[in-house]
């Protein structure tokens, strides 16, 4: 007879349940759905073909077809281009959050924190796609930012500041700012502020104090907001869509386009799978990696 | 004692909004000396030493080290280190990092490094301990963590902000003698900051008594002791027993004064002075050297005063009587226990007896900042 587990065990089980259901309701079906999917082929009205025979499916090789067409060169140029402008975006945001998050958590009176961090999130009372419309209005020809230069005299002209890379990656780190400034702010806040002293007093400038003591204590932060800032970007298909011109089309338009416009679910499908799978990769290695060090960051 | 000082503080103030927490000090620490700074919290000793570290810049006044300005000096360029109340080591750093950290901005060169790091941690006893980080010392080891860390830099002058406040009973009295003994054997000067009088006793040669912000009397660590210039610092040093009497006459310094409850006591020497006759003064005497007898001495001239024993507490060692005079004021008397427990005390409580003390003992206090402590 086996031993039951003691009754917090099971309490312990119990109360994952929730979990468990949510993650596998929301996140392993359809991944699992997606995953199928992308080994069948489209059917002449967009629906899916159906396979016949399951092994002489597979033997015939043709579903790795999806797989085999997502490597032509047309298609790898734009998972390039994604992963740039995602790396950029992330970039970006970390270098201008930081400040921002420094600022609001150790330098800002502490009375004015929560006004500051309710201007951060005050963005997101408005849906993300009537602000990226916004940004239309003022990066166009006879937007806000072309009127000033000329009413100003710095230029003759408009400039073409949208349907362009620029546009895209302003519309992103816009979008995604939030995500990195807040994990930041969570970190810098709990940050020991007699550290930074102790440094000074050891005699390390403020350059120096804040690559040896304030960016290793504020790691888990900094990478909380990569993975939040980096992921989504990966993904994203309204800014480019909106701001980006006819060369600017990113992995997530292109996913799109499949579902809603090719209706070839079968190729959007393995698409998908593939940003997804690549992401799980890079979460997987720096995992590893951290439990390496003997460190346990955040995963 | 070398003459030129260590650290010359002129007229240092720091307002936080309306408040002063260090109001117009002035101090001149001795080269090499170990110099406490004590007082209850919120009376500005914190506040004195961050300045001197650089962590805040005074409102006024001039701070000196070396005979050279540091008053707006930041703390990275400063010849003195600290020891901080909470440590503050490096968490993400191991034992041997944490020492080394402040090296390469001293201009020790890399070379060198290792072997610095090796003496600052033999001087604390924590050889071997190098690659451990600080979540995994105990707290007596991460406050020699932090010592050596500040001593790996040679500083001139180190600042030690209540460095042994977390430490259990036993192990400060251990660390006590060892920092004495350290700071003796470098030479360095050691500025203590502490609210606890008998660890500033037992390690300082000079002792600040500081009160709302103000130095209430400076000195040596025992006259601070024996002599308190004021009642704040009577009352701080635990020497609670305060006399009302008048001056009848004084000559010479020679002070006769008259009991508000009786009897009269004359002081060959007392501070405080000048004294007028019809003056009121108040005098406090130890609670060790006040003595409890059976019978009036006062015609052998030993100062009696008529009380009524209220309580008794048994402390091992010794044994703390509380007795009220006719005047209704509340003494202590400590009472070294010498005798066999079972011989019994010579008094009941309830009882009368007669309170005696040695006119050499008595201190005459200015009044004022007379706040509990």
């Amino acid at each position: 007879m086996k031993a039951r587990p003691p009754r917090s065990e099971r309490t312990g089980y119990f109360l994952a349940l929730p979990t468990w259901l949510t993650l596998g309701l929301f996140f392993l079906l359809p991944l699992t759905i997606l995953f199928v999917i992308s080994f069948g082929q489209r059917a002449t009205y967009g629906g899916l073909k159906p396979i016949g025979d399951l092994w002489v499916y597979l033997a015939s090789g043709k579903f790795l077809a999806n797989y085999a067409r997502s490597l032509h060169p047309i298609y790898l140029q734009i998972f390039w281009r994604s992963v740039w402008m995602a790396v950029v975006t992330t970039v970006v945001c970390l270098v201008v959050s930081f400040p921002v998050a420094y600022y609001i958590a150790v330098a800002a009176a502490p009375r004015r924190r929560n006004l500051l961090l309710g201007l951060v999130v005050v963005p997101f009372w408005t849906s993300f796609l009537i602000r990226t419309y916004a940004w239309m209005f003022i990066l166009r020809t006879e937007g806000l930012v072309n009127r000033f230069l000329m009413a100003a005299g710095l230029t003759h002209g408009p400039l073409e500041l949208l349907y362009n890379n620029f546009a895209v990656l302003i519309g992103l780190i816009y979008g995604e700012l939030p995500f990195m400034i807040l994990p930041l702010y969570a970190s810098l806040e709990k940050l020991d502020l007699s550290l930074l002293e102790a440094s000074a007093d050891l005699g390390a400038p403020r350059s120096s104090t804040l690559w040896r003591i304030t960016v290793p204590m504020t790691m888990p932060g900094i990478v909380a907001g990569v993975i939040l800032v980096f992921v989504p970007s990966l993904g994203q298909f309204i800014v480019s869509d909106l701001l980006g011109g006819a060369k600017t089309i990113l992995a997530g338009n292109l996913i799109q386009n499949q579902f809603a416009v090719a209706r070839n679910k079968p190729f959007g499908s393995a698409v998908a799978f593939e940003l997804t799978a690549a992401v799980l990769a890079l979460l997987f290695a720096y995992a590893l990696y951290t439990k390496r060090k003997g460190q346990d960051v955040l995963l | 004692m070398p003459s030129e000082p260590s650290v010359e503080i002129r007229g240092l103030t720091r307002r936080f909004g309306e408040v002063a927490a260090v109001d117009g000090v002035s101090l001149d620490i001795r080269r090499g000396e170990f110099f406490s700074l004590l007082g209850p919290s919120g009376c500005g000793k914190t506040t004195l030493l961050r300045m001197i570290g650089g962590f805040e810049l005074p409102t006024e006044g001039s701070i000196r080290i070396n005979g050279a300005d540091m008053t707006r000096v930041p703390p990275y360029r400063r010849p003195v280190n600290m020891v901080f109340q909470s440590y503050a080591l490096f968490p993400h750093l191991t034992v041997e990092e944490n020492v080394a950290f402040g090296l390469r901005y001293k201009g020790v060169p890399r070379g060198d490094e290792g072997k610095r790091v090796a003496d600052s941690l033999a001087l604390v006893q924590l050889s071997g301990f190098e690659k451990r980080h600080p979540h995994q010392l105990s707290g007596g080891q991460r406050q020699r963590v932090a010592l050596a860390r500040a001593l790996a830099l040679e500083p001139e002058v180190l600042l030690l902000d209540e460095p042994l406040g977390a430490l259990d009973q036993k192990l400060r009295k251990e660390v006590q003698v060892q920092l004495k003994h350290l700071q003796r054997s470098l030479g360095i000067t050691f500025i203590f900051v502490t609210h606890d009088q008998e660890e500033a006793l037992t390690m300082s040669d000079r002792v600040a008594v500081m009160n709302r912000g103000r130095v209430e009397q400076m000195d040596d660590a025992a006259r601070v002791f024996e002599r308190p210039a004021t009642e704040f610092v009577a009352n701080f040093m635990g020497a609670s027993n305060f006399f009302a009497a008048r001056v009848r006459e004084a000559i010479n310094g020679q002070v006769a004064l008259e009991l508000k409850a009786g009897g009269e006591v004359r002081l060959s020497s007392a501070e405080g002075g000048p004294f007028r006759a019809g003056e009121d003064v108040r005098f406090v005497v130890r609670p060790e050297k006040l003595d409890l007898r059976g019978r009036d001495l006062s015609a052998h001239g030993v100062p009696s005063l008529a009380v009524t024993i209220e309580d008794k507490v048994y402390q091992g060692i010794s044994t703390v009587w509380i007795v009220r005079d006719g005047a209704d004021e509340r003494f202590v008397v400590y009472e070294q226990n010498e005798k066999p427990f079972e011989e019994g005390s010579r008094f009941a409580v309830g009882g009368r007896a007669f309170l005696c003390f040695n006119p050499r003992h008595a201190v005459v206090v200015r009044p004022g900042g007379a706040e509990g402590s």
